[in-house]
Order: C-alpha cells, then structure tokens, then sequence
C-alpha cells in the first residue's frame, strides 16, 4: 500500500490568471509562438497609432502655439519629421459636419430635433420605461414636429433642404427611411403571403426585383426618371427623391425579414386565431404581427444598421451627407491633403451609430433567447 | 342568416374582387405614368427608343482589359465593357472574399486569445463602416503613392505608382495552345481518377493517392511540354517612355481599390457566417471523429467542413450578390463599370434615362439571378440526401 501513497505532482493550474494564460494563449509551442508574434506586432503598430493620432496631433494649434487655420499651418505639413495628424480640420469644420449649411441663427432647431429624437427612440430603445405609453405618443407625433422644426412653416422661417448636410441629412435619410419602409414591408410581407395570386405575385415581383437590383440604380431612378413620370408642376425636392428610393429599397429587405418572422409563427396560433372567428386584419394586427415582429426584431436593426451605412450612397446624386460634408472639404485648397484625418472621423462616426446598434441587436437577441419560447406545441 | 351585404361575405367573390381592384388601381397608375412620361419626354425633345446605342460614345475608357476600346466607338460597346468589367471586380471580388473569410473565421475561432480578438476587431471595423468610404480610403490611399518616374520597383519586374500596378504581359505563341490542351486534359482525367479512387475505396477500403498524383498531372506535365514545346511564352516588360509606362499589363488603382474594399468588407461578413457553421456542427461529431482515431486535419476536412457548408452556402450566396450589387460603388472613384460607364457617361451624354437604366437594372438582375440558380444547384448538392 505504501508505493500507492507517493506524492503525485498537483495538476497544472486551469484556473486564476495564470491559468487563463496558460489556456488561452501558450497552451503549446505553436500557440505561445503564434502569441509572441502578435505582441511583437501590436508593440510596433500600437505606439506608432497611438502618437499620430494622439500624442503629436493637432487639435486646435500646431507646435509652435498658432490657432490652425488651413493645412499648412498644420504641424506635420510645417515639419515632416514630427507632426501627426491634424485633427484641427475637424474643429474647424465640425458646424459643416454637424449640421451642413444650416443657417446659424435657426440652428437651435436641429439641436432641438436631436434631442427629440433621442427622446422619441428611448421607449424604442428601453421596453422598461416608466410611463412608455406616453413617452410612445411623442414617438409617433415627433415625424410630424421633426418635419416643420428642420423645413420651416408654422411660423418657423423656412430652410430648403439644400442647405441641409452632413450628420443631419444622414440621420433624416436613416430614420425617416426605416421609420417609413417599416409599415410598407409588413404590408408587402403580408402581400407576399396573401392566399390571393394577383396580390401574392405582385408583392413578390417588387420584392424581387428590388433585391436584384443595386441601391445606387434605384438612387439613379429616383433623381433622373421620377421627374419624368410626375406631371408639370409637381417639383420634387432632391431629399425628397432620394428619400423615395431609400425607402422602396429598405421596405423590400424589411419585408423579407418580417417574412422570416411571419414564417415562424406555428399554424396553431392562425388556426386558434380563426376559430374565435377573427377576420384577417383582426388576425394579423392582434396574434400574428405582434409575435412576428417581436422575433424579428434583431435582423429588422440589422437591415436597419445596413440601411445606416448605405445613405452615403447619396453624395453620388449629389446630396452632402456626413460623407459628401469630408470629401467636399477635402475639396477646399485650404485643407487639401487631410484625406486620413476627414475619413478616420467619418468612420468613426458611423462607427459610433452602427456599433451601438449592433450591440443592441445582439442584447435583444439574448433576451429574446431567454424570455418567451415560441414552441410549436 | 343572410344580410344585404351576403355576396361581400362570400370569400370567393371578395377575393376576386379585392385582386381586380389591385390590377384596376395599377393599371391606371400605369397609364398615368406612362401618358405624363410621354408628354414630358416631347416636351423636353429627348429621344426615345434604342437607335442611340449605334452612336459614338464620343469619351475614353480608361480601364478595358478585355475589349479594345477606342472613344469612336458605340454606346452599345460601352455597356459591353461596363459588364466586363462589373464582372471582373465581382469575381476576383468574390474570390478573394471567400479565401480570406473563410480564414478569417477559423482563426476567430482559434484557441489563441488573442488572435481571436485581433480577428473581432478587423471584423466588426470593416463592417461598421460603410463601405463607400472604404472605397474612397483606398483610392485615396492608392493614388498617394509616388509618381511614375519614382515607382517603386517590385521584385524587378513590378512597378508600383499612383497610375496602377504595371506588370509584364504575356506573349502566347503558336505552341501554347498545346499546353492549355494538357492542362484541361489534365483536370479532366484528375476528376475521373477522384472518382474512380472514390469507388474503389468504397468497395475495397485501399486508398490512392488522388492528391499528389492530381497536383502531378495538371502542373508537371504541362509544365514538361512547355519545355518540349521550347517554352512558347513571353513577355512583353513595361519600359518607362516620357510621363508613363509604355507596353506590359496595367491595372489601374480604380480596379485595386475596388477589389481590396469589396474583398475586404465581404470578407468580414463571410467570417462571421463560417464562424457560424462550423460552430452550428455539435461536438460530439468532433470527439467522435476523434474517437474512432481520424488525424486532426481529416476530421476538420471529411467531418465538420461538409456538415458546416450546409449553414454556410445560404448566407454565403446572398453575400456573392450583394458583394456583386456593391460593385456598383465603383462609380465613386471612376472605375468604368456597369454603372459608370454606360448608366452614368452614357445616360449623361445621350439624356435617354428611361432606356439606359432599364439595362442596368435588367443586367443586374440577370447576373443576380444566375449568381442565385448556380448557388441554389450547388446547395442542394451539399444538403442531406435522404437514402
């Protein structure tokens, strides 16, 4: 029995984070190689992104003290040898970018917009709001407030739209698009299930051929053949145009996912429906829609996160978005050159938006996974 | 009980009246479009019909790999190079993607920590950013780079400046048709062999080496004829003359652009989907692929690779579409596709908007289609056959 007592090795550590280290990043020769590697990369590339964009960058004066007023005042333009970026672009311009060129006196009503939408997107955003109710009624009246507050009319002097740019057109073009394409694909994925042929058909045929085709054909038709098809006299305004085709273009990806969720419904709850004797909008509006919607609602925020990043297709037809706002100030012989610095805060913007929506889409999809369960039983 | 309104409940006679009303409402939708359209088109004296596309486009390409393309040219051969080139940058575009997503989302998958997070990084950046931008970042990153007369020089024969990269171009003479021959010959009797060594395993268990002599058939033994033949290849060097090179193969940093952001952004969205296979395959395929003694690599390649194509081809197929409609993007810095050239020069110069986006479109969603059918045959070859 004695040879059975001697002292064995206690195990390898798996837990603390020596542990952790051990697993997850030396757990054998080619693993902690492969490891090694990696930090000798982020050791070279880190220090160095990290002074270009921080340590000897530009805010608002270059090295010698000076307020920057155009790119050659920026430091690494008067010193190669040391200078980073120049971000005082970004400063200087950030009005542009914000707002476009909306006239200074009447900006406070953007701002006021901004802050609204905030407010109306929270009771979206947040299920457990207290008094959601009424905080949902501002939601559905604020379109309508955001509408005269941004274009001018009762009593507010107008603004043409054309005045309007850089974040403000990419967030009237993003909600407004997913606000209005939401009701028109429940209606063409309610469409495309229809039992009647020539409705079912025709449902699919849009669908169809939206998704085919680029969003950018569509932004085409919308500012060169729209004019033809209206009769005299009705001017369309660009935004107005581009809005059209943004929003065709979103209701068909939204109908196809509320499809997705339409389709996941067990037949019980049509069947169940029917037999209290509910007519068909009775039906949809009051069992169907409400669970289809609901388990469709992370890839309706991802179609919507696709539709963000797709309005910067607009500054092809003309219209200066957040995107169209950088390049045209790339444009100005005053800040020529800046190309990284402008398009490093657009994207990081849009960033910002997008990454923010995406976590979100991901939270809903864990509380969704851990909330109802939708058996077909 | 029937009330006045008996023959509305009848569901029958509502359906049919519910869809004439539908066909009625559209049709006149329809003829008041096509009546203002027409009235419009005469009042601002544009043309119509399809004679324009035998006139001279009147304007150069720049970037026509395929076709020669001189400015006295139609309108018609314009959209033949648009759809050449369109086509170009969504497969290589496509290529590249599924190569480089599919590495990608098995390193994410990897033991290492830190190569995972790396690979999450690059992901969720080139995702959240729109990818027009991106585009733009790299050209202008491309055309950044040092003029003509200082290009930098790449293993000799390489020469890279803001104008593209320049490459020597290949001369085929006479004989090199017989090599192309072999080499079809090649991958036609390496397919057979696959699937004799198939069957016979199948039966007897012996295995052949399909690989090693695959790799030898297709490039040995052309590569041996070649030298019989007395290597009938060439190629023809740029040589700097004046402002520019002169002579070799240029592809111009529109293409790159547009091929290192599509391949780039479609690649993060493929990685996430392989992601998702090959973790849709439960473990206890792994382990028992293991128990049963399989080498790492074969239970990755005969075991979870097969069942994870089944997850991975659907998404994958809507992201070879879209990678393929983002092409379109090119308009953004110039590259001469579908878009630019015919629906964006063409359109411009001939006014006849109706007609030229109605080709666009309908070649878009020709190429989407095909891109779906092929797709969807391939699909249902992966999916499970029920026996």
């Amino acid at each position: 029995m004695n040879e059975m007592n001697e002292v064995r090795k206690p195990p390898v550590a798996t837990t603390g984070i020596i542990g952790w280290l051990r697993i997850n990043l030396f757990f054998n020769w080619t693993n902690s190689l492969i490891t090694l590697f990696v930090i000798y990369c982020l050791y070279q590339f880190i220090p160095w992104i990290l002074d270009w964009t921080i340590f000897s960058a530009d805010f608002k004066y270059n090295y010698l003290g000076e307020q920057i007023t155009n790119q050659e005042m920026c430091s690494r333009n008067l010193d190669p040898e040391n200078g980073g970026a120049c971000w005082a672009v970004i400063y200087v311009r950030f009005y542009q970018f914000i707002y476009g060129f909306y006239p200074k006196v009447e900006v406070w009503r953007v701002n006021i917009a901004y802050a609204m939408l905030a407010l109306a997107l929270l009771p979206l955003l947040y299920a457990k709001l207290p008094y959601r109710k009424y905080f949902l009624y501002f939601t559905y009246i604020f379109p309508v407030i955001a509408y005269f507050l941004l274009n001018g009319g009762l009593g507010f002097t107008e603004v043409s739209t054309n005045k309007w740019g850089g974040l403000l057109v990419t967030l009237v073009l993003g909600c407004t698009g997913i606000a209005l394409a939401f009701p028109i694909g429940i209606m063409l994925a309610l469409g495309r299930r229809s039992k009647l042929p020539v409705i079912s058909m025709m449902c699919t045929l849009f669908i169809e051929f939206i998704r085919g085709v680029p969003l950018i054909t569509l932004l085409f038709f919308g500012m060169v053949m729209l004019p033809l098809f209206l009769p005299e006299g009705i001017d369309m305004d660009g935004l107005v145009r581009v809005l059209v085709a943004v929003t065709l273009f979103q209701s068909a990806y939204m109908a196809e996912v509320i499809r997705g969720g339409l389709q996941a419904i067990p037949p019980g709850q049509y069947e169940a429906a029917k037999s209290l004797g509910m007519s068909y909008w009775r039906m949809n509006l009051l069992i169907i829609l409400p669970q289809a919607i609901r388990i469709s609602i992370p890839p309706i925020v991802n179609t919507s996160i696709g539709l963000f990043k797709d309005t910067t297709l607009v500054i092809i037809v003309g219209i200066l978005d957040l995107l169209g706002i950088g390049r045209g100030t790339l444009a100005d012989t005053n800040w020529l050159g800046l190309s990284y610095e402008i398009y490093f805060f657009v994207s990081l913007v849009f960033f910002i938006f997008t990454f923010g929506m995406s976590r979100y889409s991901l939270y809903l999809e864990k509380k969704l996974k851990t909330g109802i369960n939708m058996g077909a039983d | 009980m029937r009330s006045n309104l008996g023959f509305f409940s009848d569901e029958k006679f509502r359906s049919i009246f519910f869809q004439t009303l539908v066909v009625g409402l559209f049709a006149l939708g329809l003829f008041f479009v096509i009546s203002t359209t027409s009235y419009n088109l005469e009042k601002r004296n544009i043309a119509t019909g399809w004679s324009f596309l035998q006139n001279p486009a009147g304007f150069d390409i720049s970037f026509s790999p395929f076709l020669e393309f001189k400015s006295t040219d139609t309108h018609l051969k314009v959209y033949f190079v648009g759809v050449l080139n369109t086509l170009l940058v969504s497969i290589t575009g496509c290529i590249a993607a599924t190569i480089l997503g599919f590495i990608l989302g098995i390193v994410r998958l990897s033991s290492n920590w830190l190569l995972s997070r790396l690979v999450y990084i690059y992901v969720e950046f080139s995702r959240n950013v729109p990818l027009l931008l991106q585009i733009i970042l790299w050209y202008s990153i491309l055309i950044q780079l040092p003029r003509v007369k200082q290009s930098l020089q790449v293993l000799d024969v390489f020469y890279i400046s803001n104008r593209g990269l320049y490459s020597p171009r290949p001369i085929f003479e006479s004989g090199f048709s017989y090599v192309l021959i072999a080499i079809v010959l090649a991958l036609i009797s390496s397919f057979l062999i696959n699937r004799w060594a198939k069957k016979r395993q199948d039966k007897t268990g012996q295995q052949f080496p399909v690989f090693s002599s695959s790799i030898g058939l297709i490039f040995i033994v052309p590569l041996i004829l070649f030298f019989i033949l007395g290597s009938p290849l060439s190629f023809e060097h740029p040589e700097l003359k004046g402002f520019n090179f002169k002579g070799g193969l240029v592809i111009r940093p529109e293409f790159i652009a547009m091929f290192l952001a599509l391949s780039i952004y479609t690649a993060a969205f493929i990685s996430e989907i392989v992601r998702a296979g090959i973790m849709s395959v439960s473990k206890g395929q792994r382990e028992a692929s293991a128990a049963i003694g399989l080498k790492q690599t074969w239970i990755m390649r005969l075991i979870i690779i097969p069942q994870a194509l089944r997850v991975i081809v659907p998404p994958l197929t809507s992201q070879y579409l879209n990678l393929t409609k983002n092409s379109s993007l090119g308009i953004a810095v110039g590259y001469a596709d579908l878009v630019h050239g015919f629906g964006g020069i063409s359109l411009n110069q001939t006014g006849q908007a109706i007609e030229c986006m109605a080709i666009v479109m309908a070649t878009y969603l020709s190429i989407s289609l095909t891109i779906s059918f092929f797709m969807n045959i391939y699909n249902r070859s992966i999916q499970f056959k029920e026996k």
